[in-house]
């Protein structure tokens, strides 16, 4: 038995299991590792014209950052993102705790169908579909107009609002599902025994099913954050390009002005807020979870 | 342990009226889960409701504690009817077949659930918190999680929980059908010293007869939503008052009998095996139910008997048919004389006694006292 240390590995379970992995693995590498490498690299590089000169520098971030107009549109991204997320999950809760407590239990999987209902059209159609929305003779100005509520139409599109509903709309049931599938996990004998110990049935909402539904708020908030924050359609057609989120600032800065090494600092610049902002709330979820093992 | 002055010195019939059942039906859609329950329970009581699963039992005490609504008749607590009393307002605590212990909260925190709107300081309330962990045996948990439990300290906590509010009825839904069997006789009589401490009106539901008899002052037995019987253990268990609560209760050896004659308080019998019988009217079955009459005798109120031994009432000849040895026990199943069925004997091993053989041919000692007629 004086088999070489490569044939004796190649036979072991650790190389089964690489082996295994390995189409996965070489995909993930090759289509997110190595593309992400690229973005980290670049942004450390010196943009010449029409070229990229491959010499280190940190003046991409300086330039960055010292840029008004990055901190507003980074800082608008947070806050439309936030504000999505808010209104996102607080819709969400509601149509979960529906579906998980009101719902026979026999209906609750065709209910679950009628939500993904919207993810049969494209996200860019949906998008679009606001527009027609909330556009000048879109259907909520033609209605009020026609039932003489208002005179002129709204003025509705190109506002934070509108980018904020468009996106709340598309992530709902991203929102919804987490949430329910928490509320599920709950014994409902825990909420019996919050009313047998003295609680109305508001009180023990508070005290029992809210903090154990809590893990599947934090992973909504994480699911529909992160997405938003990127998002680049929106903006562009909700926002008409007048209110830009980090996004559009990358594709300008890599398309239009051609300055990929800067784009790609804003890129990564965007990257650790989020990656900062989504540490936060998995350190909230932990101690959730840890609690509700 | 101290006794309450209530379950040591007052006779069960001098006590208040606890909880009245009068009447009370449930009706799920078309099920008929409850057909009208009419029963007391008194004051520090220690009640059990007995029965195989789905004859209303758990709905019979969710009634009570207020989770089920009551399709018609009435459910009084200590005098006051219940039916338009949330949960959270009645003067009844449960403790849940799964525990119901909060995962996210703290052993302590678990305790405490109830004590938000108790007028006392934090101080006191996390005293009493102490002082109910103690009670349970569960002194010093406060601080930990609970998930991080065993089952028999859940149900300790859940005990805790419930009994920390002072509850006028302690419902106790399946307590102990979770736990492992040496810990369940124990948490068993543990159960039954809090009781009578405390001297707070137990109500027990269960499908195990043996913790029915081994814990309660007096069972109900249900089956499909009705009470069969209402009395205490021993009674149910030597004159049970049909052969399903005689079945339902421990083994019981059922033989065809033929009325001979009746009169003067006595019963006439011709008995498959035992021959002519005498019992008395309270050894027979309050009302006819039904089917052919047959006797009925618990395993250990017959014996076999050895060589040179006799009978000092009756007995009669039979073949061992089988032989289960428990170490302290031995069951014979022995084919008496022309009955095909076998009965079951139980007797107590004794040191130096041989374990008959299946094939002895035996006599079994018996007495028409401990025999029961249904007819």
């Amino acid at each position: 038995m004086s088999a070489s240390p490569i044939r004796r590995w190649a036979r072991s379970e650790a190389a089964s299991g690489w082996f295994m992995v390995s189409p996965t693995l070489i995909y993930a590498m090759l289509l997110l590792a190595a593309p992400l490498a690229t973005i980290f690299a670049y942004s450390f590089f010196k943009d010449g014209y029409l070229v990229v000169i491959h010499e280190f520098t940190t003046q991409n971030y300086i330039d960055a950052w010292s840029d008004p107009i990055f901190r507003t549109i980074l800082f608008r991204s947070v806050l439309v993102s936030a504000l999505v997320t808010l209104v996102t999950v607080l819709l969400a809760f509601p149509i979960a705790y529906f579906i998980s407590f009101v719902v026979p239990a026999s209906n609750k999987s065709r209910w679950l169908f009628l939500i993904t209902i919207p993810f049969w059209t494209s996200y860019l159609i949906r998008v679009f579909q606001w527009k027609v929305i909330l556009n000048f003779n879109g259907v909520i100005n033609s209605t009020l107009q026609g039932l003489g509520i208002i005179d002129s139409p709204l003025q509705m599109l190109n506002s934070i609002g509108a980018i904020a509903i468009t996106l709340a709309h598309a992530y709902a049931p991203f929102a919804i599902l987490p949430i329910f599938v928490s509320l599920e996990k709950i014994d409902r004998s825990l909420l019996e025994a919050g009313q047998d110990l003295g609680e109305s049935k508001l009180m023990t909402f508070w005290r029992v099913t809210l903090p154990l539904a809590m893990p599947g708020v934090i992973g909504a908030v994480m699911i529909v954050f992160i997405p938003t924050i990127g998002d680049y359609v929106t903006p562009e057609l909700i926002g008409g390009g007048k209110l830009p989120m980090v996004a559009n600032m990358i594709q300008k800065d890599m398309l239009k002005i051609d300055n990929k090494p800067l784009g790609a600092a804003v890129a990564v610049s965007a990257m650790f807020v989020v990656a900062a902002v989504s540490l936060l709330f998995l350190f909230l979820n932990r101690r959730f979870l840890k609690v509700g093992k | 342990m101290t006794q309450n002055v209530i379950t040591a010195k007052v006779p069960l019939e001098q006590r208040r009226k606890m909880i009245e059942f009068d009447r009370v039906h449930k009706y799920y859609g078309d099920y008929h889960a409850l057909r009208g329950i009419t029963a007391t329970i008194r004051e520090g009581e220690f009640f059990s409701l007995l029965g195989p699963s789905g004859c209303g039992k758990t709905t019979l005490l969710r009634t009570i504690a207020g989770f089920e609504d009551i399709s018609s008749g009435s459910v009084l607590i200590d005098g006051k009817h219940m039916e338009d009393v949330p949960p959270n307002k009645r003067p009844t605590n449960m403790v849940f077949q799964s525990y119901a212990i909060f995962p996210h909260l703290s052993v302590g925190q678990n305790v405490g659930f109830g004590l938000r709107r108790d007028p006392r300081s934090e101080a006191e309330k996390a005293k009493a918190v102490e002082e109910a962990l103690e009670m349970v045996g569960l002194k010093g948990y406060g601080a930990r999680a609970a998930h991080a439990l065993s089952g028999g300290q859940r149900q300790r906590v859940a005990l805790a929980r419930a009994l920390i509010l002072k509850p006028k009825v302690l419902l106790l839904d399946e307590p102990l059908s979770a736990l492992d069997k040496k810990i369940r006789e124990q948490m068993q009589i543990e159960l039954i010293k809090l009781q009578r401490e405390v001297g707070i009106t137990f109500v027990l539901v269960t499908h195990d007869q043996e913790e029915a008899l081994v814990m309660s002052d007096r069972i109900a037995v249900m089956f499909e939503g009705e009470i069969a019987q209402l009395a205490d253990p021993e009674t149910l268990y030597r004159r049970p008052a049909s052969r399903r609560v005689a079945d339902f209760i421990g083994v019981m050896n059922f033989l065809p009998a033929k009325v001979l004659g009746e009169g003067n308080g006595h019963v006439q019998l011709e008995v498959a095996g035992l021959g002519q019988v005498d019992v008395t009217d309270e050894q027979a079955s309050a009302k006819p139910q039904g089917g052919e009459p047959a006797v009925g005798f618990r395993p250990e109120t017959l014996t076999i008997l050895y060589e040179g031994q006799t009978a000092q009432d009756r007995e009669s000849p039979g073949v061992i048919d089988e032989v289960v040895y428990y170490g302290d026990m031995t069951y014979y199943d022995v084919k008496l004389d022309g009955v095909e069925t076998p009965v079951r004997i139980s007797m107590r091993n004794v040191f130096g006694r041989p374990v008959l053989d299946v094939g002895t041919q035996t006599r079994v000692a018996w007495s028409p006292g401990a025999l029961v007629l249904f007819r």
